[in-house]
């Protein structure tokens, strides 16, 4: 029977199923960080349990880690202790650390790609809900809880029910000014935030197959604001490509192999889905959230929705509390809002596309002066292409800050945060009520629209400065 | 921990989509144990900027005071991946959330840590806001074995569980343990299957 890929993901990495109960499914990568792990190594440690594979097992210091100067000691004393606990951790249990002063330290999401570890067919986990991310490469990657940490450390399995698979088909292609972060924040838009729960996604159509790898990335990472725990896309020659000669990417005779093993895994002809939704990407438009989930965006110069405009009085309630929250309007558009605060990085949009994006912008413009800009690299790696590029003195001379790499202001665990009351333009992936701080409004976009609305201080269709 | 049928007042929360931020701010996990997390869940409603509880919130009024069940509203949950959520909702005290849908990850982490998420239909969801928002002191009753929710009117509510995830919560079965009894299996998909990635290299 023809399979899709999300099936084929799951059939060959079944240790042990039986009917009406959890599959013990094996786990190829699991990438661990400060804030989800604590307890599950305490856990081990109560059991008198080893990690089963640290060799399959990588651990990094991202959320609490400060994005200022990394010489100094870390000023918040439990961010640091928690850092201080999973290199403890990692010590003890004998698993692969790149903590705060190691060349490869970063986004658990940005370096586990980098590094050549993530590849096409594998099953990857971490204790973080973008670990979709991964799924860029044709893997079954998805967020866990730190019970399911404390699972994978000890047995490197998971108990999984199998989930349901949702197509969804972008077609055409992306016209000027509209990036990859449009496209997920359409379909979020579209289908809401809880349309793919029980679901995995498969990204498919020409403008998914025109993305570059760190433009699927974008992509999948942002699947479980739309309810999926993972969203993959199948692998290609652009798939290949970036992997080729990564530090842990097969090497010589094994990498033919794998290619070979790797071109089994899309979606065989015929094979049929649980649910499919389709988006057409000559028709998307820059897009902007204005409320307190990700789900709720528009055009950017579209109106926002209006309360008197919404029947449903359970929808309407939602919408008012949002945009009493946010302290808008609806019924017009958010383009010429004033904005506080720009941050460009997460694990959504920090690699180094996203900062040459920004840049190609910034060159040669100022940043508005009522503006603060925030630019994080997403990794070491990632800084130090950055730097070679000349890209942080292109940020300072428009007068942003750039700062050393990990989550920062995405949900502002480490001190980089949005005053109550601020607005932000963010290219993260949430805009929950005080993700960025208590009080904080957050409108997600796309690294083109945040380094756009930098300049000129407001609200801003990218479309008009290109 | 073995999950007991409960009887309990309802502490009705009728906002749609609420997110693990909201239940527990990420400013808090900066935590190295699974402690001290109840005192802050829903933590910026609770509580205004001098951190004094606000009297209009839900969990500072009397009634949630002792009370064992949440009635949320529609996708309770979204969010991130932190078990800091059901941690510090059972700190709180509760240990059920009635809504009508629930994100992936919030469920799964809930069951493991003896918090049931009991999802009933749209009506019988009205149903129960109605009663809670007439009479504070309105109860219902959950009864896992038999799968069913009592209404404060009476009406019985079959509610869908896993059987895998009743037979945890009821037995207190711990799924690690449950894992471990694999471990013959999980060499022998081993043995078959070399590994592609050796982070130690």
């Amino acid at each position: 029977m023809p399979r899709t890929i999300i099936e084929k993901l799951w059939d060959s990495h079944v240790v042990y199923e039986q009917p009406g109960a959890p599959a013990l499914i094996y786990i190829d990568l699991h990438l661990t960080h400060e804030v989800t792990s604590a307890q599950a190594f305490q856990g081990l440690r109560e059991r008198r349990l080893k990690v089963r594979r640290p060799d399959l097992t990588l651990a990094t210091a991202d959320h609490s880690i400060p994005s200022t100067d990394r010489s100094l000691p870390i000023v918040d004393e439990l961010g640091r202790k928690q850092i201080e606990q999973l290199e403890r951790n990692c010590k003890e249990f004998g698993i692969p650390y790149y903590g705060i002063h190691s060349d490869r330290q970063g986004i658990v999401h940005v370096i586990g790609p980098e590094l050549g570890l993530t590849q096409p067919g594998m099953t990857v986990v971490c204790g973080d809900s973008h670990t979709a991310t991964h799924g860029a490469f044709g893997a079954l990657a998805f967020g866990i809880g730190t019970s399911q940490v404390e699972h994978v450390l000890a047995t490197q399995c998971l108990l999984q029910m199998r989930s349901k698979t949702y197509q969804v088909q972008v077609n055409g292609s992306l016209t000027s000014g509209v990036a990859a972060k449009d496209i997920i924040l359409a379909l979020i838009a579209k289908i809401g935030i809880g349309g793919g729960t029980g679901c995995v996604f498969e990204y498919t159509g020409r403008a998914i197959r025109a993305l570059s790898m760190e433009e699927r990335m974008t992509v999948c990472n942002m699947s479980i604001e739309g309810g999926a725990r993972a969203g993959l896309v199948a692998p290609d020659d652009t798939t290949f490509q970036y992997l080729h000669g990564r530090p842990h990417a097969p090497k010589g005779a094994d990498w033919d192999a794998a290619v070979a093993r790797w071109k089994q895994l899309p979606t065989d002809e015929g094979a049929q889905y649980d649910r499919s939704v389709t988006i057409e990407a000559d028709q998307l438009e820059p897009m902007i959230t204005y409320g307190t989930n990700p789900g709720m965006g528009v055009p950017i110069n579209a109106p926002v929705p209006a309360p008197s405009d919404i029947a449903d009085p359970a929808a309407r309630a939602d919408l008012e509390k949002a945009l009493r929250y946010m302290a808008i309007e609806g019924g017009k558009p958010l383009v010429g809002h004033p904005v506080d605060v720009v941050f460009i990085g997460s694990c959504t949009n920090s690699r180094i596309s996203d900062l040459r994006t920004a840049a190609s912008l910034l060159k040669g413009r100022k940043v508005n002066p009522k503006v603060r800009v925030l630019v994080v690299p997403g990794s070491q790696e990632v800084k130090r292409q950055a730097a070679a590029e000349g890209l942080p003195e292109i940020f300072r001379a428009a007068g942003a800050d750039y700062r050393e790499p990990g989550c920062s202001m995405c949900l502002a665990m480490n001190g980089d945060i949005v005053e109550p009351g601020k607005y932000s333009v963010s290219t993260s992936n949430r805009n929950f009520e005080g993700r960025q701080g208590p009080g904080a409004r957050t409108f997600l976009a796309s690294p083109l629209t945040a380094a756009a609305s930098a300049i000129t201080g407001v609200v801003t269709d990218v479309r008009t400065l290109l | 921990m073995k999950f007991q049928t409960i009887v309990s007042r309802m502490v009705p929360l009728p906002a749609t989509n609420v997110d693990t931020d909201q239940i527990i701010p990420a400013r808090f996990l900066k935590t190295i144990s699974k402690e001290g997390l109840g005192d802050n869940l829903f933590c910026d409603w609770r509580y205004d900027a001098q951190g004094k509880p606000k009297p209009d919130f839900i969990l500072n009024q009397p009634r949630a005071q002792g009370a064992q069940v949440l009635l949320a509203g529609d996708n309770f949950g979204c969010g991130s991946s932190r078990e800091h959520a059901p941690w510090a909702l059972t700190q709180f005290g509760f240990r059920a959330v009635i809504s009508t849908s629930f994100a992936d990850i919030f469920r799964g982490n809930s069951v493991k840590n003896g918090l049931l998420p009991v999802i009933v239909p749209a009506d019988v969801h009205t149903e129960l806001f109605r009663a809670a928002d007439a009479n504070p002191e309105a109860t219902v009753k959950i009864d896992l074995a038999r799968q069913i929710l009592t209404t404060p009117g009476g009406r019985e509510v079959e509610f869908p569980v896993d059987g895998f995830s009743k037979h945890c919560l009821l037995e207190g079965v711990d799924e690690l343990g449950y894992m471990l009894q694999h471990e013959s299996r999980i060499a022998a998909f081993e043995a078959r299957r070399a590994a592609s990635i050796n982070t130690l290299a």
